[in-house]
C-alpha cells in the first residue's frame, strides 16, 4: 500500500480524496487543510485523520506519496517540501506560476528519482486521447493549425470572492481553464514556441482575465488559435474542444466525441476509410475500477499509482510536461503584459468558498 | 404529504418502465452539440409536457426527475391537471447539484444553506448564530437539505426518492457511509417513501449499504451490454443481480446510442432481477417503440 496524504480539501480535493480512498493500492493516511468546517465533518464522519498545518502532517506521518490540490500559490513551496522528504508527488494544475520554480522543482525531482504527475486529466480522456493518437500517426498530412478552445458558466457577475477570483493566487481563466487548452494542444499536437496578438479581457472580474485568445505558433509553421471564455452562461459546464488541420483532413475532439475527416485512406490508419469518421466515449473510454464525475478523474489517480509502483519517473504529465504549459502561460502573460483591460469596478464581497462550490463550482 | 409513513409496509413495486429527464435540460453522453439542439427545444416548458404526455399515452406514468428548477414548473402543471393524470409518479432525483454550485458561488456557503434551508428551527437558529459548522449535526442538516429539495413535489406522489449519484459516489469514496442510513431514514420516515441510491459503483455500493443493515435497497446504475459505466465490470454486475438482493432499476441501457434498441432490451429483459428500466426520450415514435420493446421482451421470459 502507497502510504499517501492529502494538502488541500477543496473542490478538486474533495473529489480526489474520494477517488484515493477507493483506490486499492493507495493508503490514505492523512488529510490536511486550513477550512476548520471540513475538516471536522471528515475527521468525524468519514475517519480521515485530518491537520490543519502541512508542515505538522509532513512531520508527523510517514509517507510515500502526497496529493496536492490546494490554491495554485502553493503548489511549489508544498511539493518542494513533499520532494526534500523523499515524496512522490501528485499535484493539481497548473503546476507553477512561476517557471523558474518548475525548473527547480523538475531538478530536484529528477536528482531523488520521484514520480510526479500534474492533474490535465483530459489526457486521460478516450476521445482526446484517440485526437492524440490520430495526429501522431501522421494520417492528417502536413499539419498547418490547431485551435483550442474552452468556454463555460464560471463567472457570470460582477464580483469576486474565492482565491479563484485573485490574481496573485493563480486565479482567473487563464490558470483555471486556459491552461487546460493548452495542454490540450501539447499532448495532441506539439507545444508552440511563441504567441503573439494575446488578448486577456475581464467580462465581469476585478482582477483577473475571464476571456483569453491567442494566436499561437509552432516550430514546424504551423498556427493556432486559443479561445477560451469561463463567462458563458450558454455552456452547462465547462466544454472543451481541439481541432486540428492538416493537408490531408482534420480532427475534432471534445470530452465526448472524436471526428476524424480523411481527404485520402493513409497507411497509418489501416482500415480508416476517407470521409468521415467518428467514435463516441462509449466506445473509447476505459472502464476505471471507481467512477465519479468522469472515468478521467479515476484513470490519472490510477496512473499515478501505477507509476509510483513501477517507479515510472517519465510518465504521462509529469512536472516536466506540465511546465510546457505553464511556460506557454508564462508567453501569453508577457504578450499581453500592458494590454490586458480590465472592467467590473464593483467592491469585492466577501465571503467563503463552500463545500458545494468546492465539489461542483 | 401526499403519502403518510407507513412503517413496515412492503415495499411498493416499481413500474416497469420509468421516464428519464436527461434529454430536457441539455445533458447528453454521446454529443454536446445534440445537448445543446435539446436545450433549444426544451426551453419551453409546453414542450416538455408534450413528451411528458406522449408517453403518459403510452402508458408510462413514472417520471423519474433531478430537482432542477425547471421540475417545479412541471410540478405545478401536474398539481393544476390532477384529473388528466389520476396515476401519475414521480420519482425525484436529488440534488441537482448545478444549483448548489451557482447559490454556493454566489453567496457562499453558509448563505446558501440559510437560502436552501427553512427560515425558522434550530439549524437555522445555529446558522444565524455563527456556530462553526463543526458541530453541525450532519443529520439535522442533511434531512433539511432533503426537505428542501422535496418542497417542489409537495401534493405529488413520489413513492421513490433517489440520491443522485455525484452524491451517492462522493459519499461512497470519502467513506462517510453514515449518510446513507440518514437519508434512508428520512425518506422513508417523512415521506412514506422508499429510498434509493443511483451509483456507478453497484458492486462497492452494495457492500456499504449491506454493512450498514439496509435491506434490499433500490439502486439505479448503468446496466448495459457494453459495460458502459459500470464500474467492477459486466460480470461482477451480472453476478450482483443475480445474486444479490437489491431491487436494480437499470439505466444508460442503450449507452448513450451506442447499443441497437433490441439487442440493447434484450440483455436487461434477460436479467429478471431487474425491476425497472428508466429511458428518456424526445419522439412519440421513439418512445412508443421503446416501451413496446420492453412489454414484450418482458413478456416473452
Amino acid at each position: 500500500m502507497i502510504k499517501t496524504a492529502m494538502v488541500g480539501l477543496g473542490k478538486m480535493g474533495l473529489s480526489h480524496l474520494s477517488i484515493l480512498r477507493a483506490h486499492p493500492d493507495l493508503d490514505v493516511v492523512a488529510g490536511c487543510d486550513a477550512t476548520a468546517y471540513l475538516t471536522d465533518i471528515l475527521s468525524k464522519h468519514a475517519g480521515l485523520k485530518c491537520y490543519a498545518d502541512f508542515d505538522d502532517m509532513l512531520r508527523s506521518e510517514t509517507l510515500d506519496a502526497l496529493v496536492v490540490a490546494t490554491p495554485s500559490k502553493l503548489h511549489a513551496p508544498m511539493v518542494q517540501a513533499a520532494l526534500e522528504r523523499g515524496l512522490d508527488v501528485f499535484c493539481e494544475k497548473p503546476f507553477v506560476l512561476d517557471v523558474a520554480d518548475g525548473e527547480r522543482l523538475i531538478e530536484l525531482a529528477r536528482s531523488s528519482s520521484r514520480v510526479t504527475q500534474v492533474g490535465y486529466h483530459y489526457r486521460f480522456v478516450g476521445a482526446f486521447k484517440e485526437a492524440a493518437r490520430l495526429v501522431k500517426s501522421g494520417a492528417l498530412g502536413d499539419v498547418h493549425h490547431v485551435r483550442a478552445e474552452a468556454y463555460g458558466p464560471v463567472v457570470l457577475r460582477k464580483r469576486g470572492s474565492t482565491w479563484r477570483s485573485a490574481k496573485s493566487e493563480g486565479g482567473g481563466a487563464l490558470y483555471d481553464y486556459a491552461c487546460h487548452a493548452i495542454d490540450l494542444v501539447n499532448f495532441v499536437f506539439a507545444t508552440p514556441s511563441a504567441v503573439s496578438g494575446v488578448v486577456r479581457h475581464a467580462v465581469f472580474s476585478r482582477d483577473v482575465d475571464d476571456e483569453i485568445y491567442s494566436t499561437l505558433h509552432f516550430d514546424n509553421g504551423a498556427s493556432g488559435q486559443l479561445s477560451v471564455n469561463w463567462s458563458d452562461e450558454s455552456f452547462r459546464k465547462m466544454s472543451t474542444k481541439i481541432s486540428v488541420w492538416g493537408t490531408n483532413g482534420r480532427v475534432t475532439a471534445d470530452r465526448q466525441e472524436c471526428q476524424l475527416y480523411l481527404r485520402e485512406p493513409h497507411p497509418a490508419l489501416p482500415g480508416v476509410d476517407k470521409g468521415w469518421t467518428v467514435r463516441y466515449t462509449t466506445d473509447l473510454s476505459d472502464e476505471v475500477w471507481f467512477y465519479l464525475r468522469g472515468e478521467e478523474y479515476s484513470a490519472q489517480v490510477d496512473y499515478f499509482a501505477q507509476s509510483v509502483k513501477e517507479r515510472r519517473l517519465d510518465g504521462e504529465n509529469s512536472f516536466a510536461r506540465a511546465l510546457d504549459a505553464d511556460r506557454v502561460v508564462a508567453q501569453l502573460l508577457d504578450d499581453a503584459s500592458g494590454n490586458a483591460v480590465f472592467a467590473g469596478r464593483e467592491p469585492r464581497q466577501a465571503s467563503r468558498p463552500g463545500l458545494w462550490s468546492r465539489l461542483f463550482g | 404529504m401526499s403519502q403518510p409513513a407507513l412503517p413496515g409496509a412492503a415495499p411498493a413495486a416499481m413500474d416497469r418502465v420509468l421516464f428519464g429527464d436527461n434529454q430536457f435540460f441539455g445533458v447528453n453522453h454521446m454529443s454536446e452539440e445534440k445537448a445543446r439542439a435539446q436545450s433549444m427545444r426544451f426551453q419551453d416548458l409546453g414542450a416538455i409536457i408534450e413528451v411528458l404526455d406522449a408517453a403518459y399515452q403510452e402508458g408510462i406514468r413514472t417520471f423519474m426527475c433531478t430537482s432542477h428548477d425547471r421540475v417545479a414548473e412541471i410540478c405545478d402543471h401536474f398539481r393544476k391537471h390532477r384529473d388528466k393524470y389520476p396515476d401519475y409518479r414521480f420519482y425525484p432525483c436529488m440534488p441537482y447539484a448545478h444549483k448548489y454550485a451557482n447559490a454556493v458561488t454566489e453567496h457562499g456557503m453558509i448563505e446558501a444553506l440559510r437560502m436552501f434551508l427553512p427560515q425558522e428551527g434550530a439549524v437555522a437558529a445555529m446558522l444565524k448564530g455563527g456556530m462553526a459548522l463543526a458541530n453541525k449535526d450532519i443529520e439535522a442538516i442533511m434531512q433539511l437539505l432533503i426537505d428542501a429539495e422535496m418542497k417542489m413535489f409537495h401534493d405529488l406522489r413520489t413513492p421513490v426518492v433517489f440520491m443522485q449519484n455525484v452524491i451517492t459516489d462522493l459519499l461512497l469514496g470519502l467513506r462517510m457511509h453514515e449518510c446513507f442510513r440518514i437519508f434512508h431514514d428520512h425518506v422513508r420516515a417523512r415521506y412514506g417513501a422508499e429510498p434509493g441510491y443511483i451509483t456507478m459503483n453497484v458492486p462497492r455500493l452494495l457492500d456499504a449499504l449491506d454493512a450498514l443493515g439496509i435491506e434490499n435497497p433500490v439502486v439505479c446504475a448503468n446496466i448495459n451490454k457494453i459495460g458502459f459505466r459500470m464500474c467492477g465490470g459486466v460480470v461482477a454486475y451480472e453476478d450482483a443481480i443475480a445474486h444479490r438482493r437489491f431491487r436494480p432499476v437499470a439505466m444508460s441501457v442503450f449507452a448513450s446510442g451506442a447499443i441497437p434498441p433490441r439487442e440493447a432490451l434484450d440483455y436487461v429483459c434477460r436479467q429478471p432481477r431487474i425491476e425497472a428500466v428508466v429511458f428518456g426520450a424526445s419522439g412519440r415514435a421513439n418512445i412508443r417503440q421503446t416501451k413496446a420493446l420492453i412489454d414484450e421482451l418482458s413478456v416473452s421470459r
